[in-house]
Formats: structure tokens, sequence, C-alpha cells
């Protein structure tokens, strides 16, 4: 059997896995998905109360438009930070992390079936929520630039692969708290990418960090297929610059794993219990 | 001459822990460092096809020794080889050739015993249709009925959860079989399915065999050599007679295993039960 078809099969066993744990824990992911669903409708509802709220005539559709969008791409985003993130946080809930690790798989492979499966599910899921919401609010994208969004969407998943890596980490080095760890690391890209305001209204040393963030080009750079009807050209640099980054976080995460799983090996810490 | 199956060299492996304990007062916690030697330098060689015992009381270095040959720890010093490969520095070589039963059934619970056997089957890059096939004779050998397979593990009783965890181990026909006391807290008939499976096994795959058990008969019977270990050092290391003859008969019983464990260890057979202590 060649090396090649061990480590599709070694990949796919992640993919499986997944799927499986969705089916088995379907009533988990149906709270998870109606509250990230009215999550989105009670973020887009502001907008279009905003004129109420303000008492001052303003673009509702524009607003909420571009609530939605932040919403959304957020949603996909987390969604893939959190599948990753998660990839040794679901081993140390079930305690099999032991015989994962025994297994021939790579570390490489094993972000690959994760990586493929967190792609499939964010889509499903977002595309699901959209369709839900789409039934609340009139959206106009008629202008939009839909493959230039594509475009910045897949380029923006790179970097969300590499930070979940670099999240994926914590569970290992801290078996009973890691996971929540991964939480703070969320919240945080949440509060300083613009998901709903424009950065410019962060404080300046906030807005410092924000520029390390690469969910602030993702979202700018829907917004503006979106929202403006950006060419895919004007995009292309942001796109480059997304994939650049996102191989180099890949790099360094998967750098940072290869050290981190070598000392969990030394100081016993893959232990079911920790 | 053949490679041995296993060659473990001066094997040392010492845990930290920390006390992160607050006394009355102390507005700061002090970490205290405290180091617990597992494992202190100890040698074996397990010679293809045997099955070898490691006997030790609670906390001795059993399990500590189990996950060094897994990969799944480095030591501090010294070195294990398996089939020649080394543990340390060639780790997917040795993954390949080795699998493991341990004390707790540790699977996906809500996932029933097909899909938890397919999920190890795709890790070990076995081609889908075979393995299904191989999971579900290897169940039906271990006396899992077929109803079961499909239902969620969480439903299964400790025995049965065992005997999946036995086919996991053999699923993947490891020639390094590495058995983590697979039976401790089995029924007798659960224990005697699988005793027998692993002497099956033994007898018709060629497959080596490291047993830690604290069953001094399975130990006896299975065993084509037993080491006694004791706060990470080897006491003891021979055939199971071999072993019996360093203990003098009492009352003109014969020697079982378990009085050779009890003279030599020092420890009573409950502490030998009790929950392995982390780390060790």
């Amino acid at each position: 059997m060649s090396t090649f078809v061990r480590e599709m099969r070694g990949a796919y066993a992640f993919v499986e896995r997944n799927v499986n744990l969705i089916k088995r824990y379907w009533g988990w992911e149906l709270v998870w998905l109606i509250y990230s669903l009215t999550n989105a409708l009670a973020i887009t509802y502001i907008g279009n109360g905003m004129g109420a709220i303000s008492g001052t005539e303003i673009d509702t559709q524009y607003v909420v438009t571009y609530l939605l969008v932040g919403a959304l791409i957020w949603q996909y985003l987390s969604v893939i930070f959190y599948a990753i993130s998660e990839m040794i946080a679901w081993e140390r809930w079930e305690g099999t992390i032991e015989y994962t690790f025994m297994a021939p798989v790579s570390r490489p492979t094993h972000l690959v079936g994760t990586t493929l499966f967190a792609i499939g599910y964010g889509i499903v899921r977002t595309l699901v929520i959209l369709a839900i919401v789409a039934a609340f609010f009139r959206l106009d994208l008629s202008g939009a630039n839909l493959i230039g969004a594509v475009f910045m969407l897949l380029a923006g998943s790179v970097s969300f692969v590499g930070l979940g890596i670099l999240a994926a980490v914590l569970p290992l080095l801290y078996p009973e708290r890691g996971a929540q760890m991964t939480n703070a690391v969320a919240a945080i890209l949440l509060l300083i990418s613009g998901v709903y305001y424009p950065i410019e209204t962060l404080p300046g040393w906030l807005q410092r960090i924000a520029a390390a963030s690469p969910a602030t080009y993702v979202i700018k750079g829907m917004r503006a297929c979106l929202l403006e009807g950006e060419s895919t050209g004007t995009l292309l640099p942001t796109v480059f610059l997304l994939i650049g980054v996102g191989i180099a976080i890949i790099a360094i995460g998967l750098v940072i794993f290869r050290y981190v799983e070598r000392y969990a090996k030394k100081a016993g810490r893959l232990k079911r219990s920790g | 001459m053949r490679t041995p199956a296993l060659e473990v060299e001066r094997v040392r492996k010492v845990f930290v822990r920390k006390d992160r304990t607050r006394k009355r007062g102390q507005l700061l916690r002090k970490i205290k460092k405290e180091e617990v030697v597992a494992l202190n330098e100890i040698d074996l060689t397990v010679a293809r096809g045997e099955v070898f015992g490691v006997l030790g009381p609670n906390g001795s270095g059993k399990s500590t020794l189990i996950r060094l040959v897994s990969t799944l720890l480095l030591p501090d010093s010294g070195s294990l080889r398996v089939f020649g490969h080394d543990v340390e520095h060639d780790p997917f070589a040795v993954k390949r050739l080795i699998n493991r039963v341990s004390v707790d059934a540790a699977f996906f619970k809500k996932f029933s015993p097909i899909e938890n056997l397919m999920y190890a089957a795709r890790l070990y890059g076995l081609e889908a249709t075979s393995a299904r096939v191989k999971m579900r004779k290897i169940m039906m050998r271990l006396g899992l009925k077929e109803e079961t397979f499909a239902n969620p593990m969480e439903h299964m009783s400790r025995g049965m959860q065992q005997k999946v965890a036995v086919a996991r181990g053999f699923l993947t026909s490891p020639i390094l079989l590495l058995l983590d006391e697979p039976t401790t807290g089995l029924d007798p008939h659960s224990k005697r399915d699988v005793q027998a499976f692993v002497r099956e096994i033994r007898e018709t795959h060629d497959a080596t065999v490291l047993l830690t058990t604290h069953d001094m008969n399975e130990a006896d019977r299975l065993c084509d050599r037993i080491a006694i270990i004791d706060e990470g050092k080897i006491i003891a290391l021979d055939t199971p007679a071999g072993l019996k003859t360093l203990v003098p008969s009492k009352n003109g019983d014969e020697t079982t295993m378990e009085d050779v464990f009890l003279t030599l260890t020092g420890h009573t057979f409950e502490e030998a039960e009790a929950e392995e202590v982390e780390g060790a």
C-alpha cells in the first residue's frame, strides 16, 4: 500500500469521525445552530432598529447587510477555528487521545482531515443560517462580486486553519482548561477584527492589534465584494497576502504543535485524565 | 539471531508533580515540586513470539513502561527498540508494528463499536471493506452479539466495552501487542474469553505480547516469562516456574505466583489490585 493511500485513509478517519460526532450529538448540534442563528438575527436587528434608536435617518438596508455579512463570515471563520482547535479537545473529552496519538498518522495528515471537515461543515452551516436569515431581511446582493467573495473566503480559511492549529496546542498543554482558553482566543479575534463595526472605532492600541488579525482583512474584503461590488483584480493583493500569511501561520503552528507534543510526551500529559 | 521484539536498555522515567495548595493566610500559592521515579534504569528483552508478563504493585511503573513502548511517553534516559526500531527516533515504524489494550476502554462513547473500530482501522490505513469483515469476525469470536455492533458503546457493560477494546487492539494485526491490565474489572466469563483469545492469537499470528496484570493466575497461565517490578526496578525476572523456586512453599502447599509476588514485593494483594496512580 502506498504511503499516499495510507495517509489519505488516515485523513478520512477524521472526516468520518467528525461526521459521526454530529450524527451522535445531533441535539447539541441543533442547540448550537439555534444559538448561532438567533445571534445572527439579533445582531442584524440592531441594524434594522438603528434609525429608531438614533432618531436620525440612516441607510438601514446598508447597515443590515453590513452587519449580516460580518455575522455570517464570523460564523464561518469561527466554525473553522473551533473545529480545528477542538481536534485535541474532543479526544481529551472522550478519553481517546492516547489511541489517536499512538496510531501511525502524521500530524499534517491529522490536520488535513480535520480541515477538510471544518471547511465543508462551515460552508453547510453558514448556508443554512443564510437561508433562514434571508427570510427575515431583504438582502440586496445584486451588485455584489460573488466570485471575489468566494476567493476572499477561501483565502481567509487558510489563516483560520493556522490559528486553529495554534489554539489546538492549548488542550495539549493544559488538559483541564485548555479547551476553554480557545474561547478566549476566539473572543479576542471577534473584538478586534471589525466583525460588527469598522476597526477605526477601536482605540489606537487595539487598532494596531487588529492589523495583525487575518479576520480583519477577510471581513473587510468580503464587505468590499458584497457591499461595494469591488472587482476581483483589486482584491487579489489581499487574497495573496491572506494565503501567504495563512501558510506561514500553518507552518508555525505545526512546528509549535510538534514541539508541544514532544513536551507532552516528556511530561506525561497525554494521559487520559491529564 | 532474530531481532528481539522489544529491547529496553537502562530506561529511566521521572515525573514531576506540582503541589499548588495554598495555606491559610498565604496570598500566593507556593508550588512545591516533587519528583516521582516511575522507572529506574530498567533493562529487559522480549523475544519474538513470547508472552512477557509484567507484575507489580500499584504505582510500580508497569503502565509507564507500556506507554513508553507505545510512543506516548519519551524516556529521560536509556532506549527502547521495537523489532530494532528506536521508539524515540523512529516512532512511525514502531507505531505500525504495535497496538495496545489498556485497562480503561477509551472510546467515543456515543459511537457504536463499528464506528469506533472503523475510526481505528482508517487511522491504521486499513481498507474499509476488509476491515469491516475482520472487526465483525473478531468481535463475534470474543463473544459479542451482532445486534450490539451498531448500538452506542455507552449502553454496553464494562466487560463488553473491554472486549471491543481487545478487538480494536487485534484489528490492525500488530506483531507486538501491549496489554495493560486488559482483564481488570471483567467478570470471570469475559476474562476467560479474553485470555483464550490472547492464547489463540499468539499461537496463530506469531504475535509477541507484553502483558501487565494484577491477576497472578492469569500471568502464571499466559506468560512465558514474568518480570516483577517494584518502585520502578525489576526485582525478579524468570519463567513462572523459575520464579516459584525463589519462594519456599508453605505448609507443603505448592508455591503460587501470588506467594512469589507477596514475598518479593512485600505488598498485599489488595494494594496491587488498587487503581494505578497517575503517571505510573
